[in-house]
Order: structure tokens, then sequence, then C-alpha cells
């Protein structure tokens, strides 16, 4: 990340610029693919390095001097995000944070559309729009400088990544010189680039909303709008495009990267920002993992204070939250958050996992590559375990005996897993006793 | 009184063990398998012991030199240079069997039990006739070969049924025989078989009776009989009331049958047994849990690790929070990583183990 810090910007009055930022969190019927751990949280605040997903998101906006409001939008209930608020409130005293809830799934534009004249007030000439399902560095500033440079009218952050993960993502073609977008297409069949979509945007606010105006007005002219088919080799983005099916019958739903981003790549100054920086998505629960490792790597290398010291049983990065309390003799890390109020008993191992409020793992007990969920158990030398995936995959699953199987093994809320019990490569709903050895299953 | 040991070849149903070591010398309870039979025979006055091989290592006659001078009996190598199958190493052999009028021993070298010799030297000598194979009880008959007795005689051999669909009897051929040196001259110097040939023509001369084996027997010639037999060892161990067994009374004992050689150490928090064997000079960490498994001698067990069912070789090495279960057997000096977990690996000598290892498989 550049250490640059831009100079507040003027307008040509001599009023500062004002830029505000949009959280895409979507809403409790979506994101059923992070469940089990949706079944009990809202993805959005799930917990990963030791924080929500969306505080990542909000401690990069906060980096950005000219951002003092930040909207929320989605269409989970009201209540879902008080107390979060609340605390960020306070975590961010720069920011303002509000959340507006949608009366019912609108898309990522739609959502964006219907809230326009409070995105509007207060005039702000540029707005970020975050998906809160990501996890990256944020180069905010980064975006900025370049939308100033090149005075664009849109920035979207984007990622390389290898060419058979590059289909299940949002292509982008861009001029090698210029950065300019030439092309965009969500999920193409075939291939079209590994330059893909990060889910961040910077938007001029004269060139959004009348793009998204003239999207409506499109949808409204030509309801029956051409659907874009999921490929037939990859099952991961049919069951994405077949949830959205009853949406997409709904005139209201506009999306940002099926109806906006392609004809912006025609119509405007739309640039792309190319991160060298890491980037995933959680979309999956077991995705959480990776992001979480991610988090951490970073925090260690902003010498963060909230990690906890290595030693000879604590090999960086580790988060411990204060009120857990971790034998000496335990080993941790890398990779490890342990949430409040966690016990973790003499001799214990936990590697490149997850560990959620109020859980125990006993004495001898060894966790690998999974997500304890909160209130859980495990046993005495039982052995709770994924399988690791290389750095630069972007799947959570893998394939064992011909089966497709989830890497990372999960323990939804207040699951128990008996002494010297086995666990690999499952996923386990809330409230199951696991008292004998299971492997590459789903528990219900 | 003398006897024959038939050990045959290489004994490669116990690979990996037997890469490193031959059968007969590999440790099963911390005592080499053919002591175990080498002990019981001196005890029942055997004095000439023949071991029928097809090779002959060296190692094995350093070792069986320091038994001779031990027991004070003599033990002689009787090579076949072509496999006799289980009769034809009796022929080779009889300038020795023959040496005396006295009946001679036959077992087995992967049989272990608690070896009745005297009592079926006594038993072959109040009948009379030419033979006694050593009986136990099964509770399948239908997977061995199953005795018969005449009608209304209790030990007289009527005949052997194969493999029996219908029941016919629960007593099958043990492995163990005393037989009167008369029985050589129904044997030919060929490949031949002592249960399909020599036997039943023994029985049609009414000549063979049974002797009824009390407690447990097994073949431990695979690695998964190797730890059942463990199991059933260290059962009579505990039922003889065995002084070699740890105390119960020890912390770290669970659930009993468990047998340490007195130079190994044990760590601190660790849950042992039941049915473990530890060998000498064998280092067992931290917060170690061990079941159902043996441990040869020099090896090491890390702290925190879990094993199960499992034979680790000699000065091989398990690594903290390793997990090992369902028959894996490590061979000589194997080294399975930190948190590695083994599911039925078969691991040559001398291999580092770095990735798990989920379905049994052979690690060359």
């Amino acid at each position: 990340m550049s250490l640059q810090i831009p100079h507040r910007e003027k307008q040509p009055n001599g009023v500062p610029a004002v830029t505000k930022a949009v959280i895409l969190v979507g809403g409790s019927s979506r994101g059923t693919r992070f469940r089990p751990l949706s079944l009990d949280v809202p993805k959005p605040l799930f917990d990963v390095a030791g924080h929500p997903i969306i505080w990542h998101c909000l401690t990069a906006i906060d980096k950005v001097p000219s951002i003092q409001e930040v909207y929320l939008i989605g269409y989970y209930e009201e209540s879902v995000f008080r107390d979060f608020i609340k605390d960020a409130s306070v975590e961010f005293p720069n920011l303002s944070i509000k959340y507006l809830r949608e009366y019912q799934a609108l898309g990522t534009a739609g959502g964006l559309y219907h809230f326009r004249d409070a995105i509007l007030k207060g005039r702000p000439q540029h707005i970020f729009v975050l998906n809160s399902d990501v996890c990256c560095s944020f180069p905010l500033n980064e975006m900025l400088k370049m939308f100033r440079e090149k005075d664009a009218e849109a920035v979207i952050l984007g990622t390389r990544v290898s060419e058979d993960a590059a289909s299940n993502f949002g292509c982008i073609v861009s001029d090698a010189h210029t950065r300019r977008v030439l092309h965009y297409v969500e999920k193409p069949e075939s291939h079209i680039s590994n330059l893909i979509n990060c889910g961040v945007y910077l938007f001029s606010t004269d060139a959004i909303f009348p793009s998204i105006r003239s999207a409506i007005k499109r949808r409204t002219d030509r309801p029956a709008r051409l659907v874009s088919y999921p490929s037939s080799d990859n099952l991961e983005n049919s069951f994405i495009i077949n949830d959205d099916d009853d949406e997409n019958s709904k005139n209201e739903v506009i999306r940002l990267e099926q109806d906006i981003l392609g004809d912006m790549a025609d119509t405007k100054q739309f640039y792309v920002y190319e991160t060298k920086d890491f980037w995933r998505q959680i979309k999956t629960a077991g995705s959480a993992v990776p992001a979480n490792a991610l988090y951490l790597q970073k925090a260690w290398q902003n010498n963060s204070d909230e990690l906890a010291k290595p030693s000879a049983n604590i090999i960086p990065p580790v988060f411990i939250h204060k009120t857990a309390h971790v034998d000496p003799t335990a080993k941790l890390g890398p990779n490890v958050s342990i949430g409040p109020r966690v016990t973790v008993g003499a001799g214990a191992r936990i590697k490149e996992s997850i560990v959620l409020e109020d859980s125990e793992i006993k004495h001898d007990a060894c966790v690998l590559y999974s997500i304890i969920g909160w209130n859980s158990r495990v046993g005495a030398w039982a052995r709770v375990e994924g399988t690791p995936m290389p750095v630069t995959s972007h799947h959570t699953s893998i394939i064992k005996n011909g089966v497709k199987v989830q890497a990372i093994t999960i323990l939804g809320k207040e699951c128990g897993v008996g002494d010297e019990v086995r666990v690999q490569n499952c996923i386990c709903l809330p409230f199951k006793e696991l008292k004998r050895d299971v492997a590459n299953e789903v528990i219900m | 009184m003398k006897a024959l040991i038939l050990v045959g070849g290489f004994g490669t149903r116990l690979r990996p063990l037997t890469l490193t070591l031959p059968k007969p010398l590999v440790e099963f309870g911390n005592k080499r398998m053919i002591l175990h039979q080498i002990e019981a025979l001196a005890e029942a006055g055997v004095t000439d012991v023949v071991l029928a091989v097809n090779y002959r290592p060296e190692v094995m006659e350093k070792h069986l030199a320091e038994y001779e001078k031990q027991f004070g009996i003599k033990i002689t190598f009787s090579i076949e240079t072509e496999p006799l199958g289980t009769a034809g190493p009796l022929k080779l052999a009889e300038e020795i069997l023959r040496k005396d009028d006295s009946p001679f021993f036959v077992l087995n070298s992967d049989v272990i039990c608690d070896y009745p010799f005297t009592q079926l030297a006594a038993f072959h000598k109040s009948h009379g006739d030419e033979g006694t194979i050593v009986v136990t009880k099964v509770e399948e008959p239908s997977k061995y070969g199953v005795i018969v007795h005449k009608p209304n005689h209790p030990s007289r051999i009527d005949r052997f049924v194969e493999k029996p669909v219908e029941f016919v009897g629960n007593r099958i051929n043990a492995g163990m025989y005393i037989l009167n040196p008369s029985v050589l001259d129904r044997i030919e110097l060929r490949p031949t078989s002592i249960e399909q040939e020599t036997f039943p023509a023994i029985v049609r001369d009414g000549q063979l009776h049974s002797f009824d084996l009390e407690g447990f027997w097994m073949d431990v010639g695979q690695p998964k009989d190797f730890l059942t037999g463990t199991c059933l060892y260290l059962s009579h161990l505990t039922k003889k009331g065995s002084k070699l067994l740890t105390s119960t009374s020890e912390p770290f004992v669970h659930g009993g049958n468990v047998l340490i050689d007195p130079s190994a150490k044990i760590g601190k928090n660790c849950r042992i047994g039941p049915n473990v064997t530890i060998g000498p000079d064998v280092v067992v960490g931290d917060g170690v849990r061990l079941q159902r498994c043996v441990l040869l001698s020099g090896s090491k067990v890390k702290d925190h690790a879990w094993v199960k069912s499992t034979i680790v070789g000699w000065n091989s090495t398990v690594g903290r929070w390793a997990r090992l279960e369902n028959v894996t057997v490590l061979g000589d000096d194997v080294t399975i990583g930190d948190e590695i977990y083994v599911n039925g690996g078969s691991i040559l000598p001398h291999k580092s183990i770095k990735a798990n290892v989920d379905v049994p498989a052979i690690i060359m």
C-alpha cells in the first residue's frame, strides 16, 4: 500500500471535497453459502482476525480523509447492526455510520439508487462502494488518486487470478497503458481476461446515478432481458445464479455487476486500479479461514499491538481475545483467532483456525484448518481437521475419492466433539454432538 | 526331547517390520517371537531345536547362539534350497528328529499362545498313538479347516473338513503338534503339506489325536493379527497376575494390560492403555494418548500425540499432535511429522512423512 496520504481536495469554490462510502451488506435470505455460521450471525458481522468482516472495511474507509459518512445498505432487520454501529462509532469517531434498510432485495445497484437522496445529501462528488463479502487491503486512497489523475467517472479495483479461476468472477479487459476499462463481463463462459472485479468501486456521483437510471429505463422498455446463463462447467456459479432467479424476475433488481459495469465500459471514463496485494472473496463459511489468515498477516505486517506476542508456543500471527484463557503449554498459530471467553487447555494445538466465543478446546486436542462455532466443545485428544488449500486457490472445496467436500471443517454453534474423536472435512450444523470419528460429511 | 519350528521364508506378511528383522526376531510383548517358543520348549525338556528356514540371516544366528547358551540347548538351522511346504522340512531334518525314539514337537513360528508342551507330551504318551495335534476352539469354524472326532471318542480324529458349510465342530488345527519319529516314514523329501497329505494318512490309520488348547491362540503373521495377538497376550498376563505388567495404580495407566520396559521413559499427563506394549529405551512425551499399540525399542512418541492400533517400529519418531490409527505400521527409523494424521499407513523403513495419509496406503 502506498504511504501517500492525499491532501484534502478542494472544490472550485473552496469547499473541501466530500466523499462517501457505501458498504453493501446483503440480507439474511442471501449468504446461505455462509451456513452453518450464518445461521447464528449475519455474515457481515462474523469475526475474522478478531473483528467483524465489515469492521475491516471501515478501517480502510477511515483512512480516507475526505470520508465522513458511511452507509451500510442491505435488507437485514434494523436491529441487526445496532450494536455494531454503536461500537464502531466509538472506534471510528470520524465516521458517521448509518444502516439503510431496503424494503426488499433491490440488487447492488438498485439499493444505491433507492437511497440516492440520502447518499447525495451534502453533495458528495464521489462514492466508494464496497461489497462486504470481500477480504482485501482496500487500497481506497490509491483508487482515489487514480480517479483524480485520470479525471475518471469510475474506478474499479481489479486483481489478477489464475486463468481457470477467472470465469468465476467479473472479468475486466483494460488498456495496458491507460488502464481504461474497455470491456466488462460478469462470469463469462469463455476466457476473457484474468483481471477480475474485486467488488470495490469508486464512482463519480454524476456518473453512477444516471447510469443506474438508464439501466432501469432499459429494463422497463425491455422487461424480458437476456439472462446470462451459468457456464455448464461451473457448479458454484450456477448455484448463485439459480439463487437469484426469483429476484431477476422482479424488475426492481438492478445489479452493478450485471447491469451497470458493462455499459460503463462503453460510455464512461472507467478505469481499473490493479491491486497486487491480497484479495479473497468471503462466500462460503470455509472462506473465513483464509480471510482470517490474510487479515492477521496484514495486522502482523503493520505491527498491530492487538496480536499475541510470539513465543515458543505462539507462532505469529495469532489473535487472542483478552477475555480468553489459553494454557501456556498450548501451541497456537500461525493464523489463529481465539474469541472472547474461549478456554484452551494444556497441550492443545491450534493452527489456521478460528475459535469463536465461549468455546472450549480441551487438553491435548488438535484443531487444524477449522472453525469452532460459538460455545462448542472439543474433547481431550480430539482432532478437528480441515485440509490446507494453496494460497492462490479461490476455491473452498476439494475432491476426495471423487466426491466434493469442504476443505475447512466447521462446527456450528454449540457443537461437541467427544474425547479422542476425529472430525475431518466436515460441516456440522449447530447443536450436534460428535461421539464417533467422522470424515467428509455434512452433519445435519 | 526335540522340536522343529517352521519358520519358512521372509515373513513378507509382517512387512514393513520384516524388512528390518527376520520375523522370529520381531519382539512380541517385548520378547522376540522365537524366544516365547524356545522358552516354552526348554521348559518342557526340549534339548534340540531345529529351525526350518529357507534363508539364513546372520543376525539370527547371533541371537540363537545366545539362546543356546541361555537355555543349554542345541539349535540347528535346517535350510531348504527349495520350499518344501509344511511337511517336507520334517523329512529334511530327519537326522536330528530321529536321533532317539522320543517324539518331537512341531510348531509354526507365527503362533502365539500359552504353549502347553509339557501337558501335550504327557497326553501324547498316554494315548500311545503316532501323533497329537493341538486344537483351538473358534467362533466361526466355517472359515477354517475343522477337525471331526471318531464317534464316541474324545480325542481320536476321524477326518478334517475344510471350511464346513454346516456345523461339524468348532476345533481347528492350532499349528502345533507332537509326533512319533515313525511319522517321518510317511513323508517324502519333496514339497508336501503336513495338513493335506501327512495328517489325513495318519487319520486313516486311526493314529492321530487332538489336544485342546486352553486360553488364547493367535496366528500373528500379519500386523492386524499381531495387534490382536498382543491384546490377547497382555490379557493373559493380567489374568496370570504377571509382575511384568505396569501396575494399574500408576496414574497414567488406563484400563490395564500395559507392558512397559523399565528403561522406557514416560512423560507427564499421559493416558496409556488398555493393551499397550512399550519396548526398551522408548521415550513417550507429555500428554500422549496410547491405546492398543506396540512401541518397539528406541522409538519416540512426542508430546500430545495420539496413537491407536498401531505398531511403531524401532527407532521411529511420532511427531507432536500426530494421530496414528487403523493398523498403521511404521518400519524402522520412520519419522511422522508434527500434526500429521496417518490412517492405516504401512510406512517402509527410513521414510519421513510430512503429509497426511488419509486412507490406508503403503508408503514406499
